[in-house]
């Protein structure tokens, strides 16, 4: 089924040759046709011929509602939870939510919004679709922010919410049994993301949780204080951009390459109001944390959410974290994607996002003669296991150490127990500490979401000098990470090891090869 | 499209709508602009045909149920100095994170976060946004350009704005999470232009905003408790 209204996007420099490559909805227009995207008028494409495809009028059901088309992943699910057979992009609709997060920095004005609107004495919801994580500011001296976690507890006492992860004692996180760590880590790792479900988070990263093939976007306290009174939002479909992701991974590059290079392609508004759905053999051969890392990002490009089909992997990985039934939803063959970019993963190279936006993308060879200050590896986009586990490899294959002071924050408790218990691979049984250690970078730190967002003046590691810092975390607009003088080059766990032994911005592959 | 006729305006009074969450907003579909340089000696004033600003519908639904089709008589306008910024002003310019300790349902740090408003932006705009030591700006409308907003879900951003008495925003365009709180919350009118109004303005020249045309059911109730209430999804809080 040929579908006339879907353009089709080029990314020249990484394109795989177009007669090789089996389109399955783009037959027609596919052969010698690119065309760049309407809103990008200030950040045109240079090498991209742009052919405009006729928009095809929207397409309404029937009122027998016999007729229906093909939808996108994102559009089945939302159908689904709006409880209508059809959607289309662009429609409104009031959609029922199975899983509402919220953190210490949102939860206490949407608990506040919930009681002005709804009363003193309302009752959220379902109290078990309530899941209320402390985790921003946590180990600080700063007063309102302890307070803001009092009043997590108050309220979710008082409503006998089932998820709260609570944290008492300040001085040794180890000490509360409840206590997660960064939100949509610890959402994954306590098995509330499951596949063709609606999750919604009062955090702009709630969109990491796409990567269960699930609907997760992030929402202000308003909406969310609306949500907690009735479970439900009206949402509005967005059409959906494919990311068709081929060729073996390179074992110098991680799933942050790959976003920073799609951020860099489409801009940071490149996907505004719009869904982001990473397909293809490479997306199949990444492991949920990379997935995790791969749609993390996808508010960088102003996506609305992102996703990954569930699979094999995903059921693996959630079968001793969740008992509650899911059906996974999947993508129609006639669906209608917005547009389509495809990539041959074996040509990229590692990446930088340079200051200061997510979208200044260069090869980090490139930015060899950067001298750094410091590096953080931590927060929810490059904090977790698996990227401590790539960052040990490189100081492993290094045996050198580190040239700059060089932070680490475990995104949850969990990492930071498998920092400290799992052997790396290649190191003759030595820990990711023992490794970073003898690397002399700094100790783990308790985790949370630390220095990634700057934070209270105390906060560990918050850069509160006109540095430079290569940093594993999502953002580096002027000020993200305290002084707003700061430099942030976004970099993959590999390229941020990398550089920590060199003391400037450094291509992995000078160690991994 | 609508002619901007650019009215002269000889006054310069500080004026602009009470922001409450019940306020009926008039429909619009473009709005005409005038423009007085505050500090200029010229009588001639541009011809603004180029500059129409559209009242962003994305966020709204063309079959809701309460959707107000009559256009009001008595249109607002949002009259002030106008603060210009640049492209992609995220969240952590408008209220750096560190601030995200004040809770917008409380009203003392509700007028804090309003001192607070725009204080990330770099050393590169000389000119404050609100006087140190101050809670309120002198600026009542913020002229923005691509992009507006991006970054964090933060709602403390839009309330950070509306608190320190910004009453609309005019972007070329927006990010959604940010539009979105704007219009949930009611606190600043989220508007987009056509053009780069961000290169034809300059801080304290004084702007007049006049919305004429169609506009979406959600501002119009108010936010969105007061369209759910309109339209029956949610009760009336008296019931």
């Amino acid at each position: 089924m040929i579908m006339a209204s879907s353009p089709v996007v080029v990314s020249s420099s990484v394109l795989v040759e177009k007669k090789d490559v089996g389109l399955s909805a783009f037959r027609s227009q596919a052969a010698t046709f690119a065309f760049s995207a309407p809103a990008s008028k200030k950040r045109a494409f240079g090498k991209i011929v742009s052919v405009m495809a006729p928009q095809q009028s929207e397409r309404k059901t029937s009122t027998t509602g016999a007729v229906k088309t093909g939808m996108t992943m994102t559009e089945k699910i939302l159908a689904r939870a709006s409880e209508k057979s059809q959607l289309s992009p662009g429609e409104n609709v009031w959609v029922n939510v199975d899983v509402l997060m919220t953190h210490d920095v949102c939860g206490p004005g949407a608990f506040g919004i919930f009681k002005k609107e709804f009363g003193e004495n309302a009752k959220v919801w379902d109290r078990e679709k309530l899941v209320v994580i402390p985790e921003h500011y946590i180990f600080t001296t700063d007063e309102r922010a302890n307070r803001n976690v009092d009043i997590l507890r108050d309220f979710c006492t008082e409503q006998n919410i089932k998820y709260f992860y609570d944290i008492k004692d300040l001085g040794n996180f180890r000490a509360n049994p409840d206590y997660k760590g960064v939100c949509h880590v610890a959402l994954a790792q306590e098995g509330h993301c499951r596949p063709g479900e609606v999750l919604l988070g009062t955090d702009s990263h709630t969109c990491t949780a796409g990567a269960f093939g699930q609907f997760a976007t992030g929402i202000g306290i308003t909406d969310a204080g609306f949500v907690l009174g009735t479970g439900k939002l009206l949402l509005k479909v967005p059409p959906t951009l494919k990311f068709v992701m081929d060729g073996e991974m390179p074992d110098y590059l991680l799933a942050k390459d790959l976003i920073l290079q799609i951020i860099g392609e489409i801009s940071v508004a490149g996907a505004t109001y719009k869904s982001m759905e990473f397909v293809g053999s490479t997306v199949e051969s990444l492991t949920m944390e990379e997935r995790m890392t791969l749609c993390n990002m996808v508010v960088e490009a102003g996506g609305k959410n992102g996703v990954i089909p569930a699979d094999s992997t995903t059921y693996k990985y959630l079968q001793d974290k969740t008992s509650v039934s899911y059906e996974p939803v999947y993508s129609d063959g006639q669906a209608r994607f917005l547009s389509e970019y495809r990539f041959d993963v074996s040509k990229l190279e590692p990446l930088v996002a340079k200051p200061h936006s997510p979208d200044n993308r260069a090869l980090a060879r490139e930015c060899k003669d950067v001298k750094i200050d410091r590096v953080y590896i931590g927060s929810c986009t490059g904090g977790k296991t698996e990227d401590f586990m790539a960052a040990a490899k490189v100081f492993l294959a290094s045996g050198k150490k580190v040239k700059v002071p060089t932070f680490l924050v475990p995104a949850t408790q969990k990492v930071w127990m498998d920092i400290y218990s799992i052997p790396v691979p290649g190191s003759g049984g030595k820990t990711c500490s023992q490794i970073f250690e003898e690397a002399g970078c700094d100790t783990p730190a308790s985790p949370n979401c630390g220095a990634c967002l700057g934070g209270p003046r105390d906060t560990y590691a918050r850069m509160n000098e006109p540095q430079v810092c290569v940093s594993t975390t999502n953002r580096n607009f002027p000020g993200r990470m305290g002084h707003k003088e700061g430099q942030i080059y976004l970099a993959s766990p590999y390229t941020a090891a990398a550089s920590a032994l060199t003391g400037f911005v450094t291509d992995p592959r000078e160690f991994l090869q | 499209m609508a002619a901007a006729a650019a009215a002269f305006s000889a006054s310069s009074t500080f004026n602009h709508p009470s922001k409450t969450q019940s306020s009926t907003f008039p429909s619009l579909t473009s709005l005409s602009f005038s423009r007085k340089p505050v500090s200029s000696v010229s009588s001639q004033i541009r011809s603004l045909e180029s500059l129409k600003l559209n009242r962003c519908a994305r966020f709204l639904s063309a079959a809701a149920p309460t959707a107000a089709s009559s256009a009001t008589s008595a249109t607002t306008t949002f009259h002030g100095l106008c603060y210009v910024v640049g492209d992609n002003i995220d969240t952590d310019q408008i209220i750096p994170a560190e601030y995200l300790t004040l809770v917008p349902s409380n009203p003392d740090e509700y007028e804090k976060l309003g001192s607070y408003a725009l204080i990330g932006l770099p050393a590169s705009y000389q000119t404050r946004f609100v006087e140190p030591g101050a809670t309120k700006t002198k600026y009542s409308i913020v002229i923005g350009g691509d992009n507006f907003g991006c970054g964090s879900s933060r709602e403390h951003a839009p309330v950070a704005l509306g608190a320190s008495g910004v009453a609309a925003v005019v972007a070329e365009s927006y990010a959604r999470i940010f539009f979105r709180n704007s219009v949930a919350t009611g606190e600043v009118y989220p508007l987009e232009s056509e053009g780069r109004l961000c290169e034809e303005c300059s801080t304290g020249d004084v702007v007049t905003i006049k919305p004429i045309g169609d506009a979406g059911p959600v501002i119009e109730a108010g936010g969105i408790f007061a369209y759910a209430r309109k339209s029956g999804m949610i009760p009336s809080r008296d019931a």
